[in-house]
């Protein structure tokens, strides 16, 4: 065994080291994608389970243990049915429309930090990148929308756009205040900014901002409660209605991969990303696992605010759509254009936690 | 410095393979047989009446139209909240200026009631 390991070695040092640069970064793209890909698989099973339990139901357990294995049993039915293209729709924007919804809610993923020392690309304009990777994502519910040449889709894909692009300028404006408060648009160093401990996050001092990002990224998502845009009793399915087969389950991908990214956005901007709740406090003695940052405080962040999703989801009712264009346009962007007013002057004035950079 | 930008790429490249991998697998192991009814757009059952590519509502253009102003004003408020400490008040000031045209802007809009949608 040992000889397998030192024979595999040496040809691994005779690959040039532009190569071994570029294997290592592949794999670990691989990895995360995988990941990512693996997590929404669960994340459906989990929504099922939590809507379930909400409803006094049990949710999927047929399939393995405690229906465990119901995601795996979806994805190989969407894999072996038909993909059906509409007669009278475009076939090429038909088929691209699914490729650009799922291509950005993958490659997100690059300038994640899951970890203090794991980043796959650490760069300087990170936020910039996820938000202009999010931005694209609404292409693919147009495109979708217009190729089909199905009245519901159309109506679908408008509403869609429409409720996208609205709740994207109020989450842009509640990002500003998270730079103004961490002076970085690097993922990594935004985290950095939130450390010392749980209170020193920027929930706090940002806390109207947290909702409207929160709620923003639910509308951006088109989740319950703002979901009409595949209001099932007025225009069927949206715009993903003439999708069948695995066309449909790469929307369906896109959209649950939307919801985690979403969820670690949240967690990194405003609940300190992989940093410990526990940081700082003694009596958990010097060195404690709990007190460590990890990827692990990460992960159960992301979970939460999941969870947070599906909750809402089983709570509340189906918003209207004027009420949904109202609450974007008249109370979320006049809430943070007077929250970048106050928090400018604040910081500048070095009041307050909004120090800004020099702090 | 450019060097940090390639796994970017790299991901994009990975994430539109899995993509076309999953499709392509759909067109591959899917089956099915086509026939006229099964390829006409839904419609609860009747022929459709028209193409769908009709006139739509103008205020899903107002919103388009709307957007591009305030993402703009995003994008050039993301390297001012950033360097903040660096441009100090007179930035400060610039900014609000340029805050306070679009707010005026945006009250406009409001009155106009390019936001109404009932």
């Amino acid at each position: 065994m040992t000889g397998m390991i030192e024979y595999l070695n040496s040809i691994w040092a005779t690959v040039p080291a532009d190569y071994q640069y570029l294997v290592i970064v592949t794999s670990q793209i691989l990895a995360v994608a995988m990941t990512v890909i693996l997590t929404v698989a669960f994340t459906t099973y989990f929504e099922r389970k939590v809507i379930g339990y909400m409803q006094g139901r049990l949710g999927p357990n047929r399939v393995g243990p405690f229906g465990l294995g119901q995601p795996f049993a979806d994805v190989l039915k969407l894999l072996i049915k038909e993909v059906i293209v509409p007669a009278k729709s475009n076939r090429f924007l038909f088929i691209i429309a699914p490729l650009l919804a799922i291509t950005p809610a993958l490659a997100a993923w690059a300038v994640i930090p899951l970890s203090d020392n794991f980043v796959i690309a650490d760069i300087d304009a990170g936020l910039l990148y996820v938000l202009a990777l999010t931005s694209v994502g609404v292409y693919g519910v147009i495109i979708a929308g217009w190729a089909t040449n199905s009245k519901y889709a159309l109506l679908g894909a408008m509403r869609s756009g429409a409720q996208i692009v609205a709740y994207e300028i109020a989450m842009g404006f509640a990002l500003v205040g998270v730079l103004m408060a961490a002076g970085s648009l690097n993922l990594g160093d935004i985290t950095r900014a939130q450390a010392g401990g749980f209170s020193h996050w920027f929930l706090f001092p940002l806390l109207p901002l947290f909702l409207v990002f929160f709620v923003s990224g639910v509308a951006e998502t088109n989740r319950a409660p703002f979901d009409v845009t595949e209001g099932e009793s007025e225009i069927v399915a949206g715009f993903h209605v003439e999708y069948s087969g695995v066309a449909f389950a790469i929307f369906f991908l896109a959209e649950y991969a939307n919801i985690i990214l979403i969820s670690t956005l949240t967690s990194i901007f405003f609940f300190g990303g992989w940093a410990s709740f526990f940081e700082g406090w003694t009596f958990l003695g010097e060195g404690h696992f709990l007190r460590q940052p990890s990827f692990f405080w990460l992960a159960a962040k992301i979970s939460f605010f999941v969870f947070v999703f599906f909750w809402l989801r089983a709570t509340f009712p189906r918003y209207r759509y004027d009420q949904i264009m109202r609450l974007g346009w008249k109370v979320f962007i006049p809430i943070t254009i007077a929250w970048i007013a106050v928090e400018g002057v604040m910081s500048w004035l070095h009041w307050g936690p909004w120090s800004g950079s020099a702090g | 410095m450019l060097q940090n930008y390639l796994p970017v790429l790299i991901f994009l490249a990975v994430a539109a393979g899995i993509g076309v991998l999953l499709m392509a697998m759909g067109f591959l192991i899917g089956s099915g047989k086509k026939y006229d009814e099964k390829l006409s757009p839904y419609e609860c059952g009747f022929e459709p009446f028209e193409d769908s590519r009709t006139k739509f509502d103008v205020r899903y253009y107002l919103v388009a139209i709307l957007f591009i102003i305030f993402d703009l004003e995003i994008a050039f408020l993301f390297p001012w909240a950033v360097s903040l400490d660096a441009v100090g008040g007179f930035g400060l000031i610039a900014m609000g200026i340029f805050l306070a045209v679009l707010v005026v802007g945006f009250i406009y809009e409001w009155k106009k009631g390019a936001l109404e949608w009932d």
